[in-house]
């Protein structure tokens, strides 16, 4: 069993309702398939650095799993199949990742703390390591 | 003959001590790199969006990997720019 991360971006063009059943739909898949979410996010709708398939925006969805190393393989037969899917990048997630993505759910990374200087920020950070 | 009075150097004398430079990450203990997180991995990267090297940044070779790989991430995911111009 390893953790992974996921982040999806789909097209701007589905409604809510339809993002809502395709997130449900592959979180479906995962557990039909030995896999275990661990934490989802959703960022809404936000602007592109660059174009995809002609799309200047795209609605991001990130999911954090546990799951056996042939579950992604399947997973990406189907995002490739989904017309809805402009770009998916799934990344194998170590200790230290697990910890931070943690820590970040516990709003131990804050908002707060980016929003104003960035070197505040990571010294709060690093106060939280030690 | 110029006499003493108009001394030419060959390199321009130094204007204080030179900062020495430190690996952030090492420093203040940060283990990982999110690539989800644009604001913060901008910091390594010119306006044209290519990453800086480590003789500008000072990180040590085990960060800048993980730098760079974040950055790289960050471009797949459409968070940051492979190619630009005035990025910052």
């Amino acid at each position: 069993m390893n953790q992974y991360e996921t982040v999806i971006i789909f097209t701007p063009v589905l409604s809510d309702d339809d993002v809502k059943r395709t997130e449900e739909a592959y979180k479906d898949f995962l557990r039909s398939n030995g896999g275990e979410v661990v934490a989802e996010e959703h960022w809404g709708l936000k602007q592109l650095a660059y174009k995809i398939k002609k799309k200047s925006t795209g609605i991001y969805y990130v999911l954090e799993y546990k799951g056996p190393s042939d579950i992604n393989a399947k997973l990406d037969i189907q995002f490739n199949r989904d017309e809805n899917v402009l770009r998916f990048v799934t990344i194998r997630l170590d200790k230290y990742s697990i910890d931070y993505n943690e820590r970040k759910r516990r709003g131990e990374i804050g908002r707060k703390a980016k929003a104003g200087a960035n070197s505040q920020d990571k010294l709060t950070k690093a106060t939280e390591e030690a | 003959m110029a006499g003493g009075k108009n001394i030419r150097y060959l390199a321009a004398p130094k204007l204080g001590m030179m900062r020495k430079k430190y690996c952030r990450f090492k420093k203040s203990g940060i283990k990982y790199i999110d690539y989800k997180n644009p604001e913060f991995l901008l910091k390594f990267v010119n306006e044209q969006g290519k990453i800086l090297p480590r003789r500008l940044t000072g990180n040590s070779l085990k960060y800048q990997r993980k730098v760079a790989q974040a950055i790289k991430r960050g471009r797949q995911i459409a968070i940051l720019p492979y190619v630009t111009d005035l990025l910052k």
